[in-house]
């Protein structure tokens, strides 16, 4: 069997992956009762590295928190790996799930979109494109959300904007710091105006936090482009970039269509987007949670805010009682 | 002399009697048959007639995107006889793919800012088609603080394709300068209002849009993506563009429907182009309308009535 056949035959075989339980309503989860993947399961997975083609086990790869280990590419983390890697085990609180997407414009292209939704929903189990909530970070309370690339590309539509702007608002009320993770193509065209209409509304919210003198820091990873990076994520007090992630506003292929010459191939990466002055720093994931803790502590030395416990206890009362 | 008024390939039904009129007209000058002539124009009319009340949303889009269509200079010149503009973003650029500067209206200075698109193709070069740069949104940016500080009011005229997509707007951080100017327009405690008059494309023209009134002429379209881009991303080919137009919900009716715009401006039967004059005189009544109403608020008031109206925007499910 070649490497092409064994491929194809690993795409037609459904390995069901077991995979921990995550607690999003603040009771914490149990590392030790998670239930363990099995080796044989595991070791039937195979994943070609998008950096450099070598064959990579897909076990070692999630224990390396999907970095390669020959070429240190950095692989597309889901919303709730984001979240166990940079928040403490069992702190994270998911607010605003009980928001779920319409259908609006009853958009139809090759497939309804209601069917796109159930998809989506079904692939990544999740309900959106992005998780939202408080947690802290090596003790430091935050508001932090996360998108899901693997939910319509990310794409931000209605549900997105408002669990975000809902998420802002938490944090000006409770004078938290916020992290917004970014991983999208961009506005949804499914939501057509409405989508686009998100792009204000986060940043209008922002607006507030801005002036509410409290610490934003956007980390942009692999992709994050058109309507997310002109609005949201762009604003960030302090942007941070995973190494070679592709970041920009319109895509590669529309600009070269329109100035008719092929891009130089570092155009638009995390360390193009340094060299032109756009963002602050390129982190390691293997350093991101510490970076972000030392600069919340760095920002809160001179800065009244809340403290963990109070914020905490508040935001789990008034959260849970209108969840689900 | 007046310009011949193009036609778009809907209309080419109006361009056989339009030649049988101009025909006949010479012949007349021989033989003084002027019933026919009548009989055409009448002609003329009821199938224009026809043709206007079953635009399909591309055709509206052909039509916001007619050459001869006016754009913002254009109106600017037809509603103010006061018009000084003011150039540059004070780092480098002065990017003609924006327009700026201070009108009068009923003997209120008022910031007027504007994406302008070209008439041909040298202007178009000169202007890139209406598509900003960073150093075009900058520039806007700076007007708006300017009009802020001299509590000007502000006015803004959308038509563009969107944001360029060019290898230096990304190096000099065209997203930056989009969402800078979102987030500061939230803020403003001018009153701001906006008119999509053209096209209305895409985060490069909500740039320029976030205002207390957003208000579109009856044949402008205002969308998230162009009907070809999305018809290229979803049904994987251009010749779906009409497709597309339809189920993004992008014509002033569509968006007035959806609660995104308070008024959708009429224009001159067949298209703001037949008739710059009467097209004008119906923005700035509408202009004039809103900007009255607006003056009743206080800054502050006028500040919240616009977060919170984008606030509002979206459609969702809460569960
Ligand atoms: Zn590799």
């Amino acid at each position: 069997m070649g490497l092409k056949d064994f491929f194809k035959n690993r795409r037609l075989k459904k390995v069901k992956l077991k995979k921990p339980p995550i607690s999003y309503n603040g009771q914490g989860h149990d590392l030790k009762q998670a239930p363990k993947i099995s080796d044989d399961e595991l070791c039937a997975l195979w994943v070609k590295c998008q950096g450099c083609n070598e064959l990579l086990y897909l076990s070692t790869l999630k224990k390396n928190n999907s970095i390669c280990k020959h070429c240190d590419f950095h692989h597309r983390l889901s919303a709730e790996e984001r979240i166990e890697l940079i928040t403490d085990y069992g702190t994270f609180l998911s607010i605003n799930d009980n928001i779920i997407p319409d259908d609006p414009l009853k958009f139809t292209d090759v497939k309804p979109y209601k069917k796109r939704l159930e998809d989506a929903q079904k692939t990544t189990k999740t309900k959106e494109a992005i998780v939202t909530g408080i947690g802290n970070i090596n003790g430091y309370i935050a508001g932090v959300a996360s998108m899901e690339f693997q939910f319509i590309g990310g794409s931000m539509g209605s549900v997105v904007g408002e669990k975000l702007t809902r998420l802002v608002e938490v944090a000006i009320k409770k004078r938290l710091p916020l992290i917004i993770v970014s991983s999208s193509g961009g506005a949804r065209m499914h939501e057509g105006i409405l989508s686009l209409m998100q792009m204000a509304k986060t940043s209008s919210a922002l607006k507030d936090f801005h002036e509410a003198n409290l610490l934003y820091i956007s980390i942009l990873t692999e992709p994050t482009f058109g309507g997310v990076t002109a609005s949201f994520a762009m604003l960030g007090d302090i942007i941070i970039a995973e190494p070679r992630a592709r970041i920009g506003f319109a895509g590669r292929r529309v600009i070269e269509e329109t100035i008719r010459q092929k891009l130089p191939k570092e155009f638009q990466t995390a360390e193009y987007l340094l060299e032109n002055g756009q963002i602050d720093m390129i982190v390691h994931r293997n350093g991101l949670k510490n970076t972000l803790s030392d600069l919340l502590r760095l920002h809160l030395t001179n800065h009244n805010n809340a403290t963990s416990k109070d914020v905490f206890k508040q935001i789990s009362k008034e959260h849970l009682l209108i969840k689900i | 002399m007046k310009q011949e008024t193009v036609l778009l390939d809907f209309e080419k039904p109006l361009f056989n009697i339009s030649k049988q009129i101009h025909e006949l007209e010479k012949q007349v000058e021989h033989n003084g048959n002027k019933n026919i002539i009548e009989n055409l124009k009448e002609q003329y009319e009821s199938v224009k007639n026809q043709i206007y009340k079953n635009l399909t949303p591309l055709d509206k889009v052909k039509i916001s995107r007619h050459a001869q269509r006016p754009h913002p200079l254009d109106y600017i010149k037809l509603m103010s006889n006061t018009w000084y503009e003011l150039h540059g973003d004070r780092s480098g650029k002065d990017d003609r793919a924006i327009v700026g500067g201070i009108i009068e209206i009923e003997g209120i200075a008022v910031m007027i800012i504007g994406t302008q698109k070209g008439t041909n193709m040298k202007e178009n070069q000169k202007r890139n088609f209406g598509m900003p740069s960073p150093e075009g949104y900058k520039k806007a940016l700076r007007l708006f603080y300017h009009a802020e500080k001299f509590n000007m009011p502000i006015i803004t005229l959308i038509d563009t394709p969107g944001a360029y997509p060019g290898l230096e707007a990304e190096s000099h951080n065209q997203s930056l300068a989009i969402a800078m100017n979102l987030r500061e327009l939230a803020g403003l405690k001018v009153p701001v209002i906006s008119v999509v008059t053209g096209e209305g494309g895409s985060g490069g023209a909500l740039a320029i849009g976030v205002a207390n009134k957003i208000l579109m002429l009856e044949h402008s379209i205002y969308s998230v993506i162009s009907p070809e881009g999305c018809a290229a991303i979803l049904w994987r080919t251009k010749d779906k563009a009409s497709d597309a137009a339809s189920s993004l919900k992008i014509t002033a009716e569509d968006l007035y429907n959806l609660g995104i715009v308070d008024e959708v401006i009429p224009e001159p039967f067949g298209g703001a182009h037949y008739n710059p004059e009467e097209a004008s005189k119906n923005l700035l009544n509408a202009i004039k309308k809103y900007l009255k109403e607006l003056q009743k608020l206080s800054p502050e008031q006028i500040r919240k009535q616009r977060q919170e109206k984008f606030r509002q925007m979206g459609r969702f499910i809460e569960a």
